[in-house]
């Protein structure tokens, strides 16, 4: 066990955990936030996708030893309103079916047009690609980033 | 037919400050919901009072309406649709309204299951005419309030008009004194011309909650106290427990207890939505679910031999044995199909087969269980609720009154929560250990390894053509496992004069059960791809051709029992082939048209072929499921049937080694992705005053058909086998 002094959407918090102990579950069952979903564990679906620094990771395939201090964003901290463009885009669009993926869905589309502030057809598909929706909702994921990328430019 | 109920509760009226909207204050979901619907709605006003006007609806003294929606939400949107139908009758403006998930309580809802696309179609009446009487009431009460006879008034947007007195009373203002009426024994329900809601679309009432990652699901219950659960099953189908040694799991950090449970003890009657392969379980509970996760792998456990370890080639050869040299089941006859063979001037045959699928919910598995000496209380994400309270009931040995279940929206269902068994096992690990407050979690590999897989499928066709390419016999022999995937009175079946259909069935230890569009998964695309071939054989455009079949069953149809309305069957067809500007003579997309869960749909598939795996690129599909009542969400559950039918007809597939499964997660198993979706799907729906009929399903059959005849257009291959993609090394 260790001391683990994170910063979370912008707050400090403070945890009891073992290196091991993925960031997904660190946040889920010790920190309450549970808006970062569990889907495989292994890095394969997305539904756990977080910001570190900005940038989108696997928090299932991120073991608390490895963090560096680095500013942690989970879907309730992507915007203080729930305003983000990627999140107006996705109301707008009415993506969700079940929901289930949709956070990491959000959080992998906001990494993108970070990234790549004007994505083309194929930055699109390739930057969304690690994220699965059994509901198949593709097709409106795929508008909405558009839309949201409009937004932001 | 279900029937309205109107019996009410007693007036009942509650504070907002003191929990008002909280009538179902066992649940954890409830006991936030003045919270959440602040961050569903944050532009309206919460009322000071909610008053209880039926089991559907309660008005706030502002006028804001909260409608109860009694239906498990799985993703097909019915807590948004189901609570349009009492807003409709209701006459309030939607803008006004919150929804709120109802617990499971049979004394007030009928049917609170979601399964067979039945949601919309059952609740039509029954939630229209609820929100009809509560308008009745409140128009009655605005007569007393206001003194003049109810004929008089009129209502709108949630207000009572006395247009000749030019005076207008709010709903806000009426429900006390409504609630304390009398309720009508009849009520007039409006014309399809009149509806303001129905038929308008509505955004997801969640997509607030959804897209700001607030708790929704089960698996994201949290309660103080509250401890994890995990799960070990055999590893293999045909195996079972037969000794653990937990000591060094139970030294590890965080881990409170570890039990074992058996969810089908001798004695105890099961039901159909019990099908579990694995009954005994061990069980570790603790204050982590990494940690649970982390401390099964110590247990220390013995497993045996209980049936045979079955693989998958094996299974296969079984059933191919079973179709060749089986003696079936004759599910359905007409005329004389042998001769009708025998004098054929050419026969067309092929079989096609599908393996096994594990759903895949992207929401693994999970129910929170509180069991004490006197009370159960189960939230969690489950299709049947009624059916878990049963099997708890009868398991626990405790009155079902004292039993809770309270659903979560839940991360996909698709049939996998029809069979509530990680519900059960929940309520038994709780029991066991001791009454803690426990959430069992699964792990994918959980979930996939332990499933309620869609069977395995074989299916032979034959069809005889007569000189001039008429059909004039027509054979259909199925077989899998646990099930045979034929349908004997659906199409082609009623347009062929000698018609026989054959059942085959072939059992196996693996768990199967329903799957998104049960057997319809199947056969709708091994009898679309085959009646291509049987078309072209015939020398005819593959739309004209079933579209004469179609003349055939409605002008002089063959049997009495035929499952589906030609006409309707035919419209669909003729409207996308007009959509898709379908070119007769040399068209390079697949088409292809089914009628299941009493809806209708054809869609025309185009393709490209991308490093020798095909690609969809567009889809055209026409739907006739009568009135639509929300098409913004109407539009999205046919797109993601699509979607999910292509993906799983190209790369899905769950195949066994020795009874284990070879797949356990997503390295292995292939599921479609977002550069693999088609991304432009163009829905047409067929305009009607029909009741509405069910959408959550219908779009996914038949497109496995128009992808395997879109499949031969551009390559030249028929393709009989899924997954069409056969395996290859899978990303990470
Ligand atoms: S749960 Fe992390 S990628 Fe699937
Ligand atoms: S919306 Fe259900 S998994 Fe994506």
């Amino acid at each position: 066990m260790a001391t683990y002094r994170l910063t979370v959407n912008g707050q400090p918090r403070t945890l009891e955990a073992e290196p091991e102990m993925p960031l997904l579950w660190a946040l889920r069952d010790e920190l309450g936030l549970v808006g970062t979903k569990y889907g495989c564990g292994i890095g394969a679906c997305g539904a756990c996708t977080v910001h570190l620094d900005g940038v989108a990771m696997r928090s299932c395939s991120l073991p608390l030893g490895k963090l560096n201090g680095e500013a942690i964003t989970t879907i309730e901290g992507l915007s203080a309103e729930g305003d983000h463009p990627v999140q107006l885009a996705w109301l707008e669009h009415d993506v969700p079916q079940c929901g289930y993926c949709q956070a990491g869905q959000i959080m992998s589309a906001a990494s993108l047009l970070n990234l790549t502030p004007d994505p083309s057809e194929a930055d699109i598909s390739s930057g969304m690609s690690g994220n699965i929706c059994r509901c198949g909702t593709y097709s409106r994921i795929h508008a909405a980033v558009k839309t949201a990328a409009q937004k932001l430019s | 037919m279900s029937t309205t109920r109107t019996n009410r509760r007693s007036f009942l009226k509650v504070s907002a400050a003191t929990g008002g909207g909280m009538l179902l204050g066992l649940s954890w979901l409830s006991s936030c919901q003045n919270e959440q619907v602040a961050k569903a709605a944050p532009s309206l006003v919460m009322p000071e009072e909610w008053v209880t006007v039926s089991a559907f609806l309660k008005v706030g003294d502002n006028g804001v309406v909260t409608i109860m929606s009694p239906n498990p939400e799985i993703g097909q949107n019915v807590k948004t649709s189901m609570p349009m139908l009492v807003a409709e009758e209701l006459d309030v403006d939607w803008k006004n309204v919150v929804v709120e998930q109802a617990g499971l309580d049979t004394e007030q809802y009928s049917r609170q299951l979601a399964g067979g696309s039945q949601s919309i179609r059952v609740a039509w009446e029954p939630l229209r005419k609820a929100g009809a009487t509560a308008r009745y009431l409140l128009v009655a009460a605005a007569a007393q309030q206001l003194d003049v006879d109810a004929g008089e008034l009129r209502t709108e947007n949630g207000y009572v008009y006395h247009d000749g007195s030019d005076r207008k009373l709010g709903y806000g203002e009426l429900a006390s004194l409504a609630a304390t009426l009398s309720p009508p024994e009849e009520v007039t329900l409006k014309a399809a011309g009149d509806f303001k809601i129905i038929g308008h679309g509505k955004k997801n009432v969640d997509a607030k909650p959804i897209v700001t990652g607030q708790p929704l699901f089960g698996l994201d219950l949290q309660r103080d106290d509250m401890l994890y659960a995990a799960i070990v099953h055999p590893p293999a189908f045909g195996m079972k427990l037969k000794s653990v040694d937990d000591s060094a799991a139970r030294s590890m950090p965080g881990i409170r207890d570890v039990v074992r449970i058996n969810a089908a003890p001798e004695g105890v009657e099961l039901q159909w939505s019990d099908v579990n392969a694995f009954p005994e379980l061990v069980a570790v509970v603790g204050d982590n679910t990494w940690r649970v996760l982390q401390a099964r792998k110590a247990l220390q456990i013995e497993w045996e031999t209980d049936s045979a370890a079955e693989s998958t080639d094996a299974q296969r050869q079984k059933l191919q044995e079973l179709l060749d040299n089986g003696t079936a089941e004759e599910a359905r006859r007409d005329g004389d199909p042998e001769a009708a063979f025998a004098r054929a001037a050419q026969v067309v045959e092929a079989t096609y087969s599908a393996p096994f699928l594990p759903h895949n919910t992207m929401e693994p598995m999970n129910f929170f269980a509180h069991v004490t000496a006197d009370k159960a209380e189960l939230v969690g994400p489950i299709q049947t609720p009624e059916f878990l309270r049963t099997t708890v009931s009868r398991l626990l040995d405790l009155p079902e009154e004292q039993i809770s279940i309270m659903m979560t929206r839940m991360g996909g269902g698709f049939g996998r929560r029809l069979y509530g068994n990680f519900g059960v096992e929940a309520a038994l690990i709780s029991e066991a250990a001791g009454g803690l407050p426990i959430k069992l979690v699964y792990s994918r590999e959980d979930d996939m390894t332990q499933g309620t897989y869609r069977p395995e499928y074989l299916v032979r066709y034959r069809a005889a053509l007569d000189e001039d390419g008429r059909l004039i016999g027509f054979h259909v022999r199925g077989t899998g496992t646990n099930e045979s995937p034929v349908f004997a009175n659906r199409f082609p079946a009623g347009t062929v004069d000698n018609y026989l259909a054959e059942n085959l069935s072939s059992e196996t230890n693996v768990s199967t059960g329903a799957w998104r569009a049960p057997r319809s998964n199947f056969i709708a695309g091994a009898e679309q791809a085959f009646l291509d071939e049987v078309a072209e054989a015939a020398g005819k455009d593959p739309i004209a051709f079933r579209l004469e079949l179609f003349d055939r069953a409605i002008e002089d149809p063959v049997g009495e029992e035929n499952d589906y309305d030609a006409e309707r069957y035919a419209g669909v067809l003729k409207l996308v082939r007009d959509k898709s500007g379908w070119n007769t003579n040399d068209d390079k997309r697949g088409v292809a048209a089914y009628y299941c869960h009493n809806s209708y749909v054809a869609q025309v598939l185009e393709l490209e072929m991308k490093n020798d795996e095909p690609h969809v690129t567009e889809v055209h599909c026409a739907v006739d499921c009568g009135i639509v009542v929300n098409p913004e969400g109407a539009l999205n559950q046919i797109e993601g049937g699509i979607t999910d039918g292509i993906g799983h007809a190209l790369y899905g597939q769950l195949t066994l080694t020795d009874g284990v499964p070879d797949q356990q997660n997503y390295d292995t198993y292939r599921l479609i992705r977002h550069n693999e979706a088609p991304h432009a799907i163009h829905t047409h729906f067929v305009e009607s005053e029909t009741a509405p009929t069910g959408l959550g399903e219908p779009s996914l059959p038949p497109v496995i058909g128009a992808l395997a005849n879109a499949v031969y257009r551009q390559t030249g291959q028929r393709v009989y086998r899924q997954p069409f993609v056969q395996p290859r090394e899978l990303r990470g």
